[in-house]
């Protein structure tokens, strides 16, 4: 409830912030402080402390995974904005405005991981997209900017039609949008209902496949993720995406879970060919940029073993995954915006023209390719883990551990040039400091990869 | 503590040597923290309480044990006489960048010796890990020419076998009662026979892979061709234990009954595996693939051994664990020191050593005679007791293994002569005296060959607590 409220209230003071302070770095220092205040007030709530005592009637429930998920969502932005800041003031005189439309963003993840009403999960989305369709095209000069940008709006927009088409049907099959178990469970006895119920979910899962760029859903994935400006690239894939994640698994691995065996060919399928799509044309991929793109969808593909069944560690399992795989996406994007182009090649030789810069992003790519030492490999573990748990047959682990071992391939293919390849790389100039923010993501990533506790321990307390 | 040490020490050491520059410095500080863990390996042999046991992933139910029993304590020694070994005789070579190399080395040992104590399951996946991810770096920045594309099919390759033991533990872990990787709750687990032989092939092949068994290999000959010889020490003397290591300590005693089922089939591959290897040696020209298929013939020999899972067999193949790392190592240095002095690997052009160089073409033919498996020398024993185990499954098996012990006299034989006698070869010709230090090592190594060879009773005493574990039961 407090993230809601301070994170609505900050956005808003955000937009007017350029009026009067015209200087860049002050912008960023008040998105920072605004961050942290968002965080303190998440974690007030955590122990009982609240802005306004609302009832919301049950359309929203606040308990400690929804609340800690916040948190860390919060905490990833923090440092997204702590790295990106200049790059973000680039883009435009008054870049008050993307940190606003930031925290507009949080407020839809405020949502998101409290929704227990579908009114609620559609709004959620809403105030999710909406600022992620400005935010893409908010390089205006640049043609693929708002190519990207009306394309994705006009897909997300789409989605969210198939979204409200679905919560409909379930409404008219269930006569409430409330998604508590008993209500469901009601439907029992027409056929009729039950017809209209699997409709709507279908369609609800459709439109939140969509959100989480699973394939065949994926199709807008690389153009937007290529088109928008790197840094908001960065973004979407990593915090925005989380929020979708979050959202879904609620929708799905737990409310209706009652349905679950009617849906999991459906999901089984989905799964396998976000894995496939994902890994086999990443393979192919020459810009960077595209690549990463493929791999998110492929990430995602690993995620979606969440909703296979709910577990005793699927919470653990999607929480620990989303973040170290924001925290390296995060610091990948990161080095590539400074790379003067997007290609293979503009890595080459870049241990021998900034080690340290090389080696932030080894262990950023070793993590996102699931390599033990660091986050990655707990995070690829847990969710195998929660796969062997849910009861999903042997044949679905090694496939994934298959599609694993392929996504090798394209991530070391950075490091390759990075280490083994000769010639210029094509870094641009660093500003102050840079690497040393980047190598403390990257001792996140190590430190989790050793004690992945270290996160996962507040969940409980 | 004294296990933890072992862990310990490596990796201060590479950490110390990324701050290093100067390549003297740095080789000392590689070969006086490699010699203290060498200390501390000898230490070990004589202390008995050397378990260590530490919380780690609580919510895993995951725990940092490392535990140390004959077969552990024997392929530690092996790695901790390999390092230093192969620091001071491969001390002359020229590398850019040597203290990260040498980094890099001491983290693989790390990882090796992490391998060869783990007490628990993911723990010793972690390891498995962390020793080949070091051996990537070096072999793709300072391997031969054709590095990068070899040394990552190489590592995409033992990945994925990796990734399926992986799955094979997270399937192991869903059936304990407790739900932990504690080696003693994956021996109580309760397995029906179909599940035991899908945990079996999920382990298999990943130690497959990494001995590597036929028809696993492929990635061998060509990766040791372009490795660094240093780090092809490391990895044919030690790397390759790693296999044979995981079926000892996990394969045999999780899946008893799937290890029974597979008895001949895996008996059978690996003879096919000794002959093929045995027969592509005989025809290699270049010496470091020459001696990637006579290792390829020896581990198929260890393997088959293994896998007739009779008492005398396996106590055999614990020695020969030890012998071979002695043996190949000796063969790796003087291969190394013939390839810096004259440039060329291959055969057709060497030629009179023994006029040139006698001492370090005694060397060779000692090393070599080992290799034959000629008596006196270390790896009869354990061969000897190979063949017997062989002949009480299937004489047929052990007169077909047999066949190899002729053919590896053939095909080192040939490389003897072709190396060390007939005319001096304008190659060989330019050859100086080899290095002190290699000398040095070489003849430190050969007297061990001899002397394990001439009384192996200390070996016996080492793993005599393996056997009886593995056979009580």
């Amino acid at each position: 409830m407090n993230a809601i409220i301070v994170s609505t209230l900050l956005g808003v003071i955000m937009m007017f912030c350029s009026w009067g302070i015209k200087s860049n770095q002050v912008q960023k220092n008040i998105a920072l402080i605004g961050l942290l205040i968002l965080i303190v007030a998440n974690v007030a709530q955590l122990n009982g402390w609240l802005v306004i005592n609302y009832d919301t009637k049950g359309m929203l429930k606040f308990n400690q995974f929804g609340l800690y998920t916040n948190t860390l969502l919060f905490a990833l932005t923090f440092i997204y904005v702590w790295i990106n800041g200049e790059e973000i003031s680039k883009l435009s005189n008054t870049p008050a405005d993307f940190y606003s439309l930031f925290f507009f963003i949080l407020c839809g993840v405020s949502v998101l991981t409290s929704f227990d009403n579908l009114l609620m999960l559609f709004i959620g989305i809403e105030i999710l997209s909406i600022p992620l369709y400005i935010l893409t095209g908010a390089d205006k000069k640049n043609m693929f900017s708002n190519e990207a940008a009306l394309k994705y709006f006009l897909m997300g927009s789409f989605s969210t039609g198939i979204l409200l088409l679905g919560i409909t049907f379930i409404y008219g099959a269930t006569g409430t949008f409330l998604m508590a178990d008993p209500v469901v469970n009601k439907v029992t006895g027409m056929a009729q209902e039950q017809v209209m119920l699997s409709a709507g979910l279908i369609l609800l899962f459709a439109a939140m496949n969509f959100k989480v760029s699973a394939a065949p859903f994926h199709f807008w994935t690389p153009d937007v993720y290529d088109g928008a400006p790197t840094v908001f690239t960065s973004f979407m894939a990593t915090i925005a995406k989380a929020a979708a994640f979050v959202a879904f698994i609620n929708v799905f691995g737990s409310q209706y879970k009652a349905l679950a065996y009617s849906w999991t060919i459906l999901l089984t399928f989905v799964i396998l060919a976000t894995l496939l799509v994902g890994n086999i044309i990443a393979v192919f991929q020459r810009s960077v940029k595209r690549m990463l793109a493929y791999s998110s969808i492929a990430q995602a593909g690993f995620m979606l073993f969440a909703l296979y069944g709910k577990t005793d560690i699927t919470n653990e399992a999607i929480l620990l995954y989303a973040v170290v795989y924001s925290i390296a996406t995060i610091g990948i994007f990161a080095v590539l915006i400074k790379m003067k182009e997007n290609s293979f090649e503009s890595f080459n030789g870049l241990s021998k023209a900034h080690p340290l810069l090389a080696f932030v992003t080894t262990v950023f790519l070793f993590s996102l390719a699931g390599i033990p030492l660091t986050g990655g490999f707990f995070a690829k573990y847990y969710m195998l883990s929660a796969l062997v748990k849910a009861g999903a047959g042997l044949w679905l682990v090694m496939v994934a551990v298959v599609f694993a071992a392929i996504s090798i391939y394209y991530y070391f293919k950075i490091v390759q040039a990075m280490y083994f390849a000769t010639g210029e790389s094509a870094l641009g100039a660093l500003p102050k400091n840079y690497a040393y923010k980047l190598l403390a993501l990257a001792i996140l990533l190590l430190v989790l990869g050793v004690f992945p506790n270290l996160l996962l321990n507040y969940l409980y307390f | 503590m004294i296990l933890v040490s072992f862990l310990f020490v490596p990796i201060l050491a590479a950490l110390l040597l990324l701050l290093i520059k100067d390549k003297k410095n740095a080789q000392w500080t590689a070969i006086i923290f490699s010699g203290i863990t060498l200390v501390l390996a000898c230490q070990m042999l004589c202390t008995n309480m050397v378990d260590f046991d530490k919380s780690w992933l609580p919510n895993l139910n995951s725990r940092f044990t490392l535990h140390a029993d004959g077969l552990s304590k024997i392929l530690i020694l092996l790695t901790a006489i390999s390092f230093p070994a192969i620091f001071i005789a491969t001390a002359k070579n020229n590398f850019k960048q040597s203290n990260i190399f040498l980094s890099l080395m001491l983290f693989t040992q790390a990882g090796l010796m992490g391998v060869f104590m783990a007490g628990d399951a993911l723990l010793f996946y972690f390891f498995w890990e962390l020793a080949l991810i070091p051996v990537y770096f070096l072999c793709s920045i300072w391997g031969g020419e054709k590095r990068i594309a070899i040394t990552f099919k190489f590592f995409i390759y033992t990945f994925l076998g990796s990734l399926l033991m992986l799955v094979g533990i997270l399937f192991l872990n869903a059936h304990t009662a407790d739900h932990s990787f504690s080696m003693q709750s994956f021996l109580h687990a309760n397995l029906t026979n179909g599940q035991q032989a899908t945990g079996f092939v999920l382990f298999f092949i990943a130690f497959a892979i990494k001995m590597p068994l036929f028809p696993f290999h492929t990635w061998q000959p060509d990766t040791y061709e372009q490795s660094p010889t240093a780090v092809t020490m490391v990895m044919s003397a030690v790397m390759v234990k790693m296999g044979l290591y995981g079926i000892l300590r996990w394969l045999l005693p999780l899946f008893p009954v799937a290890f029974m089922v597979h008895t001949h089939f895996m008996v059978v591959l690996s003879v096919i595996g000794i002959l093929y290897a045995s027969f592509i040696a005989i025809r290699q020209d270049d010496m470091k693939r020459f001696i990637a298929y006579s290792s390829i013939a020896h581990i198929g020999l260890m393997n088959a051994a293994i896998f007739t899972h009779t008492q005398i067999a396996i106590q055999g193949a614990l020695i020969q664990l030890f012998s071979h790392g002695l043996n190949v190592l000796g063969l790796w240095i003087v291969a190394d020191i013939i390839e810096q002095q004259t440039g060329t690997r291959s055969l057709q052009q060497m030629g009179g050593l023994a006029k040139k160089q006698p001492t370090l073409a005694i060397l060779l033919v000692g090393f070599a005679l080992a290799n034959i498996a000629m008596p006196l020398t270390n790896a009869f024993v354990g061969e000897f007791l190979m063949f017997n185990g062989l002949f009480l499954l299937n004489p047929w098996m052990a007169a077909f293994a047999g066949v190899s012990v002729v053919l590896a006299a053939i095909y080192t034989l040939n490389m003897v002569q072709k190396v060390a006698y007939g005319e001096v070869s304008e190659k060989i010709n330019t050859m100086q005296a080899p290095y002190k230090g290699a000398q040095a090592v070489l003849i430190v190594l050969l007297i061990l060959v001899f002397a394990t060879g001439v009384y192996p009773q200390p070996l016996f005493t080492l793993t005599a607590d393996t056997l009886q574990q593995l056979f009580v039961k």
